[in-house]
């Protein structure tokens, strides 16, 4: 039996809004009878983009992530609400917009926050992957057909075939501790969930400040060396999927033209700023912890 | 023979009039809508001809057409042809448009009788032939699919029982034609076959449908056209609703008595600079043809987009007809091809969307991602484009990026990084320029280290960019579509910066393979060869001289020409100083020549009247002018006795009305267009989409409560002046949308019926051997001009037609002779492009302690301009647009940590922003997208809401503008600098006072 699945490529979302938009030009002032009560014009959104901004001035990296409904194979909202919430044999978990009439108390029962309260309807309402629309011949949901950067790409595969292309793409899939089983996949969510640390690098030149081109950093924690990394012209190097487990880490940078070293605590992406190599035997070889 | 045709074509055009009621009545049985029109009048015509020897009375009586034998006396109204001839070319089908223009301007047929009943009969009569029409498509789902053109991109809008479904942007099918592809670096590349519509867009049916519609005409309580006006209640005073006839009346009344008693020039139409999609609704066509017949002072507009460009790069390089501009020809499949990076200067195409493309040119930014062109970003803001791209970020603080500039070009002297046989060859003015950048002519050499203290920007940085891009392969993205418009452009130092752009690409070789400005946003493989007019193209204006009409559109579609005879203008920005002052002086835009700049002309004209009455279109300027707090004054200004407003939403100016006459949506009327044409001053604009469309924007519903069209209003005040049959020409709207579809290219192609059914008509592209030649190739390889663009003018060459720049000398010029000729004694455009710090920025000392920080409020990323912000549209509702704090959506600040840190701030904190010239509060949005020192806003915010908490007056809208100065960025320009604005911000003290009193009001 083949379901539906979303697959969301992270780091292709620039945070346009279309999805959110197409959203509610579906549902406000429109009824879709057993699928969802007309959403309100005023409300909160059932798509979400979060927002994470790494780093600081100048190297920032901005990454966004649209989240709504997963349409949980084991879904603690349909365990909490009964038969006010059902999951249709495609995959698709439906709030029955009759059933859920005044229950509030729904919205809880969501470790994702994904369901928003219709305070005009009096009911629960999340993202419903345009069910409406794919039972009329839709092939794919309005977020995806309004997207720019191909963010999203629902695929109908039986389970074991998303099992398979999951494990292939590593794709990931939101608090999989919780066991929910959702539907809706991330691909890349490595760059959502670790860190990095970056630097410029930088040498007195013959009397000028200059970045430095083509020098080599290594990271290393407890003293081993974990990765390796040269500098491109304007001197920027980056270590990427950390864990931002507030270890310590030492990056280290020697040349020709000198040396120089730092340690940071890694809770959130590092950006170092200029490290100014000193040469060999300066007074003020310059190391110590990240401000 | 002559008398047997004569006698010939007289049986034929009798019978014609006696078969037309037979024709007509035929169709209404046909056509529900046109059986229904029949039943709105009475009417009595006689057509005939002037000599009465032929003539009939025909009549629609009881919704019925009826014709019998009558002489002219009898008809209410009278058609009357000088002979059988032109009888005959006004009446048999397939008429010839430019004929029956012909024929009514010299009086060949005279239409005589009540205007309303002329124009209700002739609209009649010509929608017979439109009434049949099958418009759209029936769905299998029971909606009916429409289509329309926003400035987001075009739709298909489904409506179900009166009530639109849904909009969905555009997917082509395999009817459309093939798309184009191009092969870069062993690669293949076509975009999608579908329209990459902008987020606005999108919101278009919660706009139709917003609850702050205006439904009925409204009155001011406290003003009486006969007595009490009380115009200093502006703005304050609340209103009741109206008849339209009652407030047409006033309306006519009014124009009527300012005419009298003041004179021409007393009236004036202020209008924003864009417009709901469509040729025929748009300001630069109906409008304008209202406009003309009434007369008015017309509302010089400073050149908003091409700030910058037009005051100052135009003059080393030419493209007057562009505003000052470079073109972008053939950028795509050059900078695919051969670029190494891509500098993006004050430009983020991923919020500015090329203004009206949406993001078709986003996946063409990702497949040079994929190519592995490298990217740098210079913006105080790390911005959307950025955010997408990666690529390194410069930081570079407000208007100091011409020093950057200066900086880059001095590593490029000393280091020789430039192309020194381009420089040789096609320019002039270098050593004076170099002497400069190396101080020999002021002691300060312009190197990395100088400016440093300007920009903030690390010397060392400077020079690892001057050094990856001298002499080698690179795009210059600057502005809004990679070719100038907005950004840096739009504060004190903006032609300064424009210049530096221009003289940069000078150095580099301009032209040459992988040399030129965009950023994949423009110079798509279109045919531009397929005519179709552009918004700006004069559509049914009738004016020759105010819009593009007279290059195409007048002869194309024949109309009535439309003149004003007031000569008087007043220059946009300082509009409200000339109503509270009495004068004003200012300098044109005009793309005629570079000369066209230099003289200054004076509000008030001798001869003419100064304003009295204002009849504002929109109402946008409380957030889109430059210190905008000027404007509540200037409606509330004694001189000013009357104040009417045509608006869709109950927003921004219209609560300063005296009478509010409710529009509709362009989805609520018929109208025709094609995606991105703006024609006139922005020639192939079309390049910025990747595939040309054209819609019939279907009229999809009827106006919501008492709205009406801007048109059909238009036509309601014009009757009670008995102009109501030369504005229409006997035309509606549909009307009009065929005309246009008559006059373009798409007849040869598609039929009527079939671009009514489908709604939009795909242009193949062009064959890969015909592609436009990449722009200034021709110039680079010294060679005559082969680009498909009318400009400059044949007197404008240095001396052959076709060879060289639109300058004296027919060269890229590094110290412009026009500039030598006219501005030498004015230390603000010096010829050579000197770096003068901002007039309002990180020098200026004597405001820096107060206002330490400085505001760059930018174009909207979400909204059009103030079209889909505020009304509760969906928009509106967006996080990164606007925040929801205490039942109220706040304007959002971006702020850095750090700056938010000294001052207690935290993230969605309400913040009050300020400086002498007012306060607005604002929703925090902490973050290191934005460098310490700055904070980056929006302009545009829909809403103006002054507000008074424990005494403190605010405003909560967002206005922005209130805070910008409205100082000219150097004398002798009518340019504005919105982006040289110092401020200071605080958390806002009467936060809690204002959330409790939100909270009160929510229980009540």
């Amino acid at each position: 039996m083949s379901k539906w699945n979303l697959i969301i490529n992270v780091g292709r979302c620039e945070n346009c809004h279309n999805c959110v938009i197409a959203d509610r030009d579906e549902h406000v002032g429109n009824d879709f009878p057993g699928y969802a009560a007309p959403a309100a014009a005023v409300g909160e959104s059932p798509i979400r983009i979060l927002r994470r901004v790494q780093g600081s001035a100048p190297m920032v990296e901005t990454t966004y992530l649209p989240v709504m409904c997963n349409h949980c194979d084991d879904a603690p909202c349909m365990r909490y609400a009964g038969d006010a919430i059902r999951k249709r044999d495609d995959g698709i978990v439906i709030i029955d917009p009759e059933k859920a009439k005044g229950r509030k108390d729904i919205l809880g029962s969501c470790p994702y926050r994904a369901i928003v309260w219709n305070e005009e309807q009096q009911v629960p309402q999340t993202w419903i992957f345009d069910a409406h629309l794919l039972d009329q011949g839709w092939q794919r949901p309005r977020c995806q057909q309004s997207c720019p950067t191909d963010v999203f790409e629902a695929v109908k595969l039986d389970d074991a075939a998303m099992e398979l292309k999951a494990a292939t793409e590593g794709l990931k899939v939101q608090k999989p501790e919780l066991g929910t089983k959702p539907r809706i996949w991330y691909r890349g969510l490595e760059r959502w969930e670790t860190c990095f640390i970056g630097g410029s690098v930088s040498a007195d030149i013959a009397g000028a400040v200059e970045c430095l081109e083509g020098a080599e950093v290594t990271l290393s924690q407890a003293g081993k060396r974990l990765a390796r990394a040269t500098t491109n012209s304007f001197g920027d190097f980056g270590f990427d999927g950390l864990r931002g487990d507030g270890s310590t880490y030492r990056v280290e940078v020697s040349h020709a033209h000198g040396s120089v070293w730092r340690d940071c605590v890694l809770s959130e992406s590092v950006y170092l700023g200029e490290l100014r190599l000193a040469r060999p035997g300066a007074a003020d070889s310059r190391g110590g912890a990240d401000a | 023979m002559v008398a047997i045709r004569s006698r010939v074509n007289r049986q034929v055009l009798r019978t014609i009039l006696f078969a037309l009621p037979k024709v007509l009545n035929h169709t209404a049985s046909r056509a529900p809508a046109f059986a229904e029109r029949l039943k709105q009048h009475d009417v009595t015509a006689w057509i005939g001809l002037q000599d009465g020897s032929i003539g009939r009375i025909v009549e629609i009586r009881g919704g019925k057409f009826r014709s019998r034998p009558g002489t002219a006396a009898e008809g209410e109204v009278v058609m009357s042809f000088k002979d059988v001839a032109t009888a005959l070319k006004l009446l048999l089908p397939n008429r010839d448009q430019g004929e029956i223009i012909h024929a009514a301007k010299n009086f060949k047929v005279v239409t005589t009788g009540p205007d309303e009943l002329i124009v209700w009969f002739t609209q009649t009569l010509n929608m017979s032939e439109t009434a049949g029409v099958a418009m759209g498509m029936p769905m299998p789902d029971g909606s009916h699919r429409f289509t329309t053109c926003t400035n987001g991109g075009p739709l298909f809008v489904y409506v179900k029982d009166g009530r639109i479904l849904r909009v969905t942007p555009i997917e082509f099918d395999d009817t459309d034609p093939a798309t184009w592809v191009i092969e870069a670096r062993g690669r293949k590349f076509s975009p999608p076959r579908r329209a990459l519509v902008a987020p606005h867009a999108l919101t278009m049916k919660s706009l139709v449908y917003s609850d702050k519609r205006i439904l009925y005409p409204m009155k001011r309580v406290d003003f009486d056209p006969n007595g009490e006006r009380n115009p200093q209640n502006r703005g304050k005073s609340g209103y009741v609703r109206i008849s339209w006839d009652e407030a047409l009346d006033i309306v006519a009344t009014e124009i009527n008595r300012q005419k009298r008693v003041h004179g021409p020039g007393s009236i004036t139409f202020p209008m924003s600079s864009h417009h709901q999609w469509g040729n025929v609704g748009y300001y630069l066509s109906s409008l304008m043809r209202f406009a003309n017949l009434i007369g008015f002072t017309r509302v010089a507009a400073n050149p908003d987009s091409w700030e910058g460009w037009y005051w100052g790069a135009m003059h080393h390089f030419g493209n007057s007809m562009r505003v000052g501009v470079p073109a972008g020809y053939g950028g795509v499949e050059d900078c695919l091809k051969e670029a190494e990076m891509i500098v993006f200067w004050s430009c983020d195409p991923e919020s500015t969307n090329g203004a009206y493309a949406g993001f078709e040119g986003t996946t063409r930014r990702l497949w040079a991602k994929e190519l592995g062109i490298e990217f740098v970003h210079i913006d105080p803001h790390c911005n959307p484009t950025a955010q997408l791209l990666g690529g390194r970020w410069f930081p570079v603080r407000p208007q100091t990026d011409a020093a950057l500039a200066q900086a880059i070009m001095y590593v490029w002297v000393t280091e020789r990084l430039y192309d020194e046989e381009y420089v040789a060859t096609r320019t002039t003015g270098f050593d004076e320029w170099k002497a400069y950048l190396l101080g020999e002519t002021d002691g300060v050499p312009k190197t990395p280290e100088w400016q440093e203290a300007e920009t903030g920007i690390p010397a060392r940085d400077v020079r690892a960019l001057a050094r990856k891009w001298g002499g080698r392969k690179v795009y210059l993205a600057v502005g809004m579509t990679g070719t100038g418009f907005g950004g840096a452009g739009r504060g004190a130092t903006g032609a300064q910066w424009a210049r530096c752009m221009i003289m940069m690409m000078a150095m580099q070789g301009w032209g040459k393979p992988g040399v030129n400005f965009g950023g994949l946003q423009i110079g798509v493989p279109h045919d531009l060869h397929f005519y179709f007019p552009g918004y700006a193209d004069g559509g049914i204006s009738g004016d020759l001289a105010w819009t593009g009409n007279a290059v195409n559109n007048y002869q194309r579609m024949p109309h009535i020409l439309t003149m004003n005879p007031v000569k008087q203008m007043v220059p946009r920005q300082q509009l409200p100083d000339a109503i509270i002052t009495g004068h004003a002086t200012g300098y044109l835009w005009d793309g005629m020549a570079q000369e066209a700049q230099f003289a200054p002309f004076s509000y008030p004209m001798p001869g003419y009247s100064p304003i009295h009455m204002i009849y504002r279109y929109g109402g946008s300027s409380l957030s889109t002018v430059t210190r905008s707090g000027r404007w509540v004054d200037a409606y509330r200004h004694e001189s000013i006795e009357f104040v009417v407003n045509q608006s869709i939403w109950m927003e921004g100016e219209a609560q300063f009305a005296d009478v509010i006459l409710p529009a509709c949506t362009s989805l609520e009327r018929w109208d025709i267009g094609e995606w991105a044409n703006s024609g006139g001053y922005a020639h192939h604009g079309v390049n910025v989409v990747n595939h040309r469309v054209i819609t019939l924007q279907h009229k999809c519903i009827e106006p919501l409560g008492e709205s009406k069209s801007d048109y059909d209003i238009f036509t309601a005040i014009l009757t009670r002046l008995g102009l109501g049959a030369v504005f229409t020409e006997g035309c509606s709207e549909l009307d009009w949308a065929k005309r246009v579809f008559d006059s373009s290219d798409l007849p040869g192609e598609i039929s009527w019926k079939k671009f009514c059914r489908k709604g939009y008509y795909v242009v193949p592209p062009e064959k890969p051997e015909l592609r436009q030649p990449v722009d200034m190739r021709w110039f680079a390889e010294g060679r005559r001009k082969d680009l498909p663009e009318p400009l400059p003018m044949p007197s404008q060459y240095a001396e052959e037609f076709g060879m060289g720049l639109q300058t004296p000398s027919g060269k890229l010029e590094f110290v412009p002779e026009i500039l030598k000729r006219n501005t030498a004694d004015n230390p603000d455009r010096p010829p050579i492009n000197h770096y003068i710090p901002s007039w309002e920025g990180r020098r200026t000392t004597e405001l820096t302690e107060r206002y330490p920080l400085q505001m760059i409020a930018t174009h909207s990323r979400y909204s059009f301009h103030t079209s889909m912000d505020g009304k509760n549209s969906a928009v509106n509702q967006v996080e990164d647009h606007r925040a929801l704090v205490a039942g109220h959506r706040f304007w959002l600040l971006r702020i850095n940590p750090a700056d938010a840190a000294t001052r207690g701030i935290g993230h969605r904190d309400l913040v009050k922003i300020f400086n002498d010239r007012g306060a607005v509060i604002c929703a925090a949005d902490i973050s290191a997208l934005v460098t310490p020192g700055v904070v980056k806003s929006y302009e545009a915010s829909a809403e103006f809401q002054l507000i008074e908490v424990e005494g403190e007056t605010a405003e909560v809208g967002g206005c922005l503008n209130i805070l910008t100065p409205d100082r000219s960025q150097t004398r002798g320009t009518s340019s504005m600098a919105p982006n040289s604005c110092l401020v200071q911000i605080e958390k806002w003290q009467n936060a809690d006072a204002f959330k409790m009193a939100a909270r009160r009001r929510r229980k009540s």
